[in-house]
C-alpha cells in the first residue's frame, strides 16, 4: 500500500513546512508552474479586458477562417499528388475516365469523387480562402475607418497590410495547383506577367517554370509555396498580429467612463474566451454549410489544362479581379522597344506597378496621417468615420478605385448580364477608374461634414421629438428635446482639430526656419484636411443653446404643468431605479 | 471655437513635447479636460440580466444551451450515418445540384459546430458574470529609465565586443556574409537545369517548311478546298501527332505541352478581296485561307471567339480583339501587337503546309523578343 504523501511535509529546512494542496489538476499546474513560471505570465493576461462592439469581430473572421484553412488544408494534402506527371484519368467521373490530365488534376478529381467528405473538405478549403481574404479587407475598412490605425498601431496595420498581400498570394498558388483549364490559363496569364518584368522577366520565368512553360516544375513549386513556404510566414505575421494586440491593448470606442486612459469590457476568462471560442466554431459551421451546399470551382467541368483551350468567362478568385480589370481597360497598344528590348506597358502598369503601389499608399496612410497632423499622442479611443471626414473620404475614394478596378475584371460578364456592349463600358472603366474615386471624394467628405453637422444640432438644439405644437399666433414648430447625458457625452468625446500652422520663414532671430518647404506643405495639408471640419460645441455654446431652449419653453409653454414633450406620445421617462431589468 | 484641448506644443527645436495634463504629470495620451463641453457622467450603473434575477430565466437558459450541446451532439452522429449510408463516386448532383454525400456531410458538420458554436455563445451571454471590468492602460513606450539601460547595455556590449574600434574585422565581417548572398542566388540557377534556360526557344515552334496543317483534336490533314468562306479551325503542326507514317519522332511530358503551347494555330477562310495588304495575301495566304497564331499576344492565352460578319477573333481572358482580315491588328483591348501569321501554302495532294516556322516569337512580349 502507498503511502498518501499529501500530507507530508515539504521542506528543504529553511521555510515553514506546508502541506500540498491535493487535487490532481493542482499537482500538474504545480509541476508544469514549477518548470515553465506559467503563473506569472498568465495572472494578468486571463483577466485581461476586452472591449466588446460587433465590428471588432471581423478580425476574428479572419483568425477563425484561416484555422479552418490549415485543418481542410491538411486533410487535402493526404490525398493531394502535385505532380504533372501525364496519366490516364481511371477514377469514378464517367465523363472524364479514360482523359489524359497530369497527376494533381487527377488527386483533384479522386478527392472529389472517391473521398468521402472529399469534395466537402476542398469546397470549405476554397469557401474559407475567399472568406479568409474577404474579413481580412472588410477588417482592415473598419481599422482605417475608425482611425484604429494611428498610434501606438501603425505597425502593427503595416502587418496587417502584408497579411492581406501573402492571403492574396496564397489564394492565387492554391487555385492554380488542381492544374484544370481555369486554373491552367491563369498560371499562363501569370507567365505573361514575369515575362512583362523588365530585364530579367524572361529568365525570371524559366527559372520559375523550369524552363519553357509549361514544364513539368510548376506545380510541385507552387505546391511547397503554398503549403509551407507562405503559411509560415502568415503564422508568424498573425502572430506577431496578436501579441500587439494584447500588448497595445484593444482599442475601444468612447463613452461614459471609455476614457483614452483605461479599457472598459469584459474579461479574458471566462467571458471573451467563451465568445471567442464559440465564434470560432460559428465561423467554422457557416463554412462547413457553405461548403456543402454551395459549388464552388467545380473544375471537374472545367476538364484538365490543355494550353491550345480556353473557356469564355475566364476569371480568378474574386480578390485577383481588380488586377485582371486594370488589365483589362488599359488601352490598345502600350507597348514599347527601346535599344531593341520590349517593354510591355499595358501588363506592367495594371499588374507590375499600381497593384504594388496600391499596397504601399495602403501601408503608408496611418504614417502620412500622422505626419500631417503632427499628432505624436497614443490613440486608444476610436473615431466615427464622420469625425475624420477627410481620412473617411480618402478610404472611400480608394474603395472606388478597387470597386471599379474589380467591375472591369468582369466586363465580359456585365456585358452578357445586361446585354450590353463589352467595348461602351471597358471605355467607361477607362474614364471612371479616374472620376469615380474623385466624385467619391468629395461626396464623402461633404456627407460626413452634414454628419457632424447634424451631431452638432442635437447637441445644442436636441433631437427631433416629431411633435408639432402650435403657438398662440398660429405658427407651426416641432419641439426638439434634449439628449440624454450620456449620449451628448459620447458625441463630444472626440478631439477638436486643430490646423497645423507654419512657423514663419524666419525666427525672431532672422535665422531660417528649418525644414521651412516641408512645413509648409504640411500646413497646407493640415489645413485642407481639417478647415472643413465641425468642431463640436464649447461649454459656453451649449450652455447658452439649453438656456435658449429653456427660455423658449418657458415661452411656449403656458401651461399648468411641465412641458416635457412625452405627455403627448405615451414615452413617460421612467426612473432607471423602479426598473431593475433592461429592456428586452 | 475655442482652443482649451490639450494637444501637442511644438518645442523650440520643432519635436512635439511631451504633454503634460493638469496635474503635471506626463502623460502618454491625450487627456480631456474635464468639462469639455460634457463632463464624463463615468460607468453607467451594472443592471441586471432576467438570467440574473430570475430563477425561471436562469434555468431556462441552461436548458436552452444544453438543448444545443444535445443536439449538436446528434448532428455529429448523423455526420457519421452519412458518412457510410451515401456513397461518392459520379453522383455529383444528385440532390440539389450536388452530391448526396457532400451535402449530408456539410449539413450535419455545418449544423454541429454552429449549435456547439451558439451554445457557448448564448452560455457567455446569459449566464457567465457579465460585469463590464475596466483596467488602467500603459504607454506602448518602455518607462525612459529602461531606455536609458538599455541604449547603456547596447553600447557596454558593443564595446566590450571591440567591432567599432576594428574597421578592418568589421568591413571584412560584413563583406563575407554579404558575398555568402552569391551562392545562394547561384544555387538557383538550376532551376531550370542547362539548357531548359536557353530563352532563344521563345523564338521557334513545331512548324518547318512543308509540315502539315492538322486538326488539333484528331491529327488528320487539312484539304484547302474543303473549308468554306466563314469557317474557323483550331489546329496544330502535324509534328504534334507522331506516326510511322509522318515519321516525326515522339513528343513526350514537358517538351509536347510546350510545343502544344506554342505550335497551335487558327485557320480562316475568307473572302480574298476582303484581305489588307498587311495580310500577306500573296506571299502567304491560300485563296483567302489564311492561318494565325492561337496564342494571344497580350499575356499568352488561346483567343477562340470568332465573329464571321467582322472577321474579328477576340481573346476570352482579357478581351482584346483582332481582326483577321487586317492582319490580325489589334481593334480593341490591351494587346498591342498583331498575331503572327503563319505562312502557308498546299501540297501536290492539296493539303495545306506550313511555308516555314513563323517570323517572330508567338504569345505574350518579353524583355528579348525583337533581338531573338
Amino acid at each position: 500500500m502507498s503511502i498518501d504523501t499529501s500530507k507530508v511535509a515539504s521542506s528543504n529546512g529553511t521555510e515553514a513546512a506546508t502541506a500540498s494542496k491535493p487535487g490532481r489538476a493542482g499537482s500538474l499546474a504545480t509541476w508544469a508552474d514549477d518548470r515553465l513560471g506559467l503563473a506569472t505570465a498568465m495572472k494578468k493576461n486571463l483577466r485581461k479586458v476586452f472591449p466588446d462592439h460587433w465590428s471588432f469581430m471581423l478580425g476574428e473572421i479572419a483568425l477563425w477562417s484561416f484555422v479552418v484553412l490549415l485543418l481542410t488544408g491538411v486533410f487535402l494534402t493526404l490525398w493531394f499528388n502535385p505532380s504533372m506527371g501525364h496519366i490516364t484519368y481511371e477514377g469514378s467521373y464517367d465523363q472524364l475516365r479514360g482523359v489524359g490530365m497530369s497527376e494533381s488534376m487527377a488527386s483533384t478529381l479522386h478527392i472529389s469523387f472517391d473521398v468521402r467528405g472529399g469534395l466537402l473538405m476542398r469546397q470549405m478549403h476554397h469557401w474559407a480562402a475567399t472568406v479568409f481574404v474577404a474579413s481580412m479587407m472588410v477588417h482592415l475598412l473598419r481599422v482605417a475607418f475608425t482611425g484604429a490605425y494611428r498610434k501606438p498601431r501603425e505597425l502593427n496595420w503595416v502587418i496587417g497590410c502584408l497579411l492581406l498581400l501573402l492571403g492574396t498570394l496564397e489564394g492565387f498558388t492554391g487555385y492554380s495547383l488542381p492544374d484544370d483549364l481555369l486554373s491552367g490559363t491563369g498560371v499562363r496569364a501569370a507567365d505573361g506577367f514575369l515575362k512583362a518584368t523588365p530585364v530579367v522577366g524572361t529568365y525570371m520565368s524559366f527559372l520559375l517554370f523550369g524552363g519553357e512553360f509549361p514544364g513539368e516544375s510548376i506545380i510541385p513549386r507552387l505546391y511547397i509555396i503554398h503549403v509551407l513556404l507562405i503559411p509560415g510566414i502568415l503564422l508568424a505575421l498573425i502572430a506577431a498580429h496578436m501579441l500587439l494586440l494584447v500588448y497595445h491593448k484593444h482599442t475601444q470606442w468612447p463613452g461614459p467612463g471609455r476614457t483614452e486612459q483605461n479599457v472598459v469590457g469584459f474579461p479574458m476568462l471566462p467571458v471573451y474566451a467563451a465568445k471567442a471560442g464559440g465564434f470560432f466554431f460559428m465561423v467554422f459551421g457557416v463554412i462547413a454549410l457553405m461548403g456543402g451546399l454551395m459549388t464552388i470551382n467545380p473544375l471537374w467541368k472545367f476538364g484538365p489544362y490543355d494550353p491550345t483551350k480556353v473557356t469564355a468567362g475566364s476569371q480568378p478568385d474574386w480578390y485577383m479581379g481588380w488586377p485582371d480589370g486594370l488589365l483589362r481597360i488599359i488601352p490598345t497598344g502600350w507597348e514599347s522597344v527601346i535599344f531593341g528590348y520590349t517593354i510591355s506597358w499595358n501588363v506592367m502598369l495594371p499588374i507590375l506597378i499600381v497593384p504594388p503601389l496600391m499596397l504601399v499608399i495602403l501601408m503608408l496612410l496611418p504614417f502620412i496621417e500622422g505626419w500631417i497632423t503632427g499628432d505624436k499622442r497614443d490613440h486608444h479611443l476610436l473615431q466615427r468615420p464622420r469625425n475624420a471626414p477627410t481620412r473617411t473620404a480618402v478610404m472611400v475614394a480608394l474603395m472606388t478605385f478597387y470597386g471599379l478596378a474589380w467591375a472591369a475584371g468582369g466586363n465580359d460578364i456585365i456585358a452578357i448580364k445586361l446585354d450590353a456592349s463589352i467595348n461602351q463600358i471597358t471605355y467607361f472603366m477607362r474614364v471612371a477608374i479616374f472620376l469615380g474615386p474623385l466624385l467619391a471624394f468629395w461626396i464623402t467628405r461633404r456627407w460626413c461634414i452634414s454628419l457632424q453637422r447634424h451631431d452638432n444640432d442635437k447637441l445644442l438644439h436636441g433631437y427631433e421629438t416629431g411633435i408639432i405644437t402650435r403657438s398662440p399666433d398660429g405658427s407651426y414648430a416641432e419641439r426638439h428635446l434634449p439628449i440624454s447625458e450620456t449620449a451628448a457625452y459620447t458625441l463630444t468625446a472626440r478631439d477638436r482639430d486643430e490646423v497645423f500652422h507654419a512657423n514663419g520663414d524666419t525666427d525672431a532671430a532672422g535665422v531660417a526656419a528649418p525644414n521651412t518647404r516641408s512645413e509648409k506643405l504640411r500646413a497646407k495639408l493640415s489645413t485642407w484636411m481639417y478647415v472643413h471640419n465641425v468642431q463640436k460645441p464649447t461649454r459656453a455654446e451649449l450652455e447658452a443653446a439649453h438656456h435658449h431652449a429653456e427660455h423658449e419653453a418657458e415661452l411656449q409653454a403656458g401651461l399648468d404643468h411641465p412641458v416635457d414633450g412625452h405627455q403627448f406620445d405615451d414615452h413617460h421617462l421612467r426612473d432607471a431605479d423602479e426598473v431593475p431589468l433592461r429592456d428586452h | 471655437m475655442s482652443n482649451d484641448d490639450n494637444r501637442p506644443v511644438n518645442g523650440p527645436d520643432g519635436t512635439p513635447e511631451p504633454y503634460s495634463d493638469e496635474t503635471g504629470a506626463q502623460s502618454h495620451v491625450p487627456a480631456r479636460t474635464p468639462a469639455d463641453p460634457i463632463a464624463d457622467p463615468g460607468l453607467p450603473p451594472h443592471t441586471w440580466r432576467p438570467t440574473d434575477v430570475d430563477p425561471k430565466a436562469e434555468k431556462r437558459a441552461e436548458r436552452q444551451i444544453a438543448a444545443m450541446f444535445i443536439a449538436a451532439m446528434i448532428s455529429a452522429v448523423l455526420f457519421v450515418v452519412a458518412y457510410f449510408s451515401f456513397s461518392v463516386g459520379d453522383n455529383w448532383d444528385t440532390f440539389l445540384g450536388l452530391g448526396a454525400s457532400t451535402v449530408s456531410l456539410g449539413v450535419t458538420l455545418g449544423v454541429s459546430l454552429l449549435l456547439i458554436g451558439t451554445g457557448i455563445i448564448h452560455l457567455a451571454r446569459k449566464l457567465m458574470a457579465d460585469a463590464e471590468m475596466v483596467e488602467m492602460r500603459h504607454p506602448a513606450a518602455s518607462p525612459p529609465e529602461d531606455r536609458e539601460a538599455t541604449v547603456a547595455a547596447l553600447n557596454a556590449g558593443l564595446d566590450e565586443a571591440g567591432i567599432g574600434r576594428r574597421p578592418l574585422v568589421r568591413n571584412t565581417m560584413i563583406g563575407a556574409v554579404g558575398v555568402l548572398g552569391l551562392p545562394a542566388v547561384v544555387l538557383l540557377r538550376d532551376l531550370a537545369p542547362g539548357d531548359a534556360l536557353d530563352i532563344d526557344k521563345l523564338a521557334h515552334t513545331l512548324w518547318k517548311p512543308g509540315m502539315r496543317l492538322v486538326r488539333d483534336v484528331v491529327g488528320t490533314p487539312i484539304l484547302a478546298s474543303e473549308i468554306e468562306v466563314g469557317d474557323l479551325i483550331n489546329a496544330a503542326p502535324e509534328a504534334m501527332f507522331p506516326s510511322e507514317e509522318n515519321g516525326y519522332p515522339e513528343l513526350e511530358g514537358a517538351e509536347e505541352q510546350s510545343e502544344k503551347a506554342k505550335g497551335a494555330i487558327i485557320i480562316v477562310r475568307m473572302d480574298p478581296d476582303e484581305l489588307t495588304p498587311a495580310t500577306q495575301p500573296d506571299k502567304w495566304t491560300v485563296d483567302g485561307i489564311i492561318c494565325y497564331s492561337k496564342i494571344c499576344t497580350h499575356v499568352g492565352c488561346p483567343i477562340s471567339l470568332y465573329e464571321r460578319t467582322t472577321h474579328h477573333v477576340l481573346c476570352p481572358c482579357h478581351q482584346s480583339t483582332f481582326d483577321l482580315a487586317d492582319g490580325a491588328k489589334v481593334v480593341f483591348g490591351p494587346a498591342a501587337r498583331p498575331l503572327p501569321q503563319l505562312p502557308i501554302k498546299v501540297d501536290e495532294e492539296g493539303y495545306l503546309v506550313a511555308q516555314s516556322d513563323f517570323t517572330e516569337p508567338i504569345g505574350a512580349s518579353f524583355w528579348e523578343r525583337e533581338k531573338l
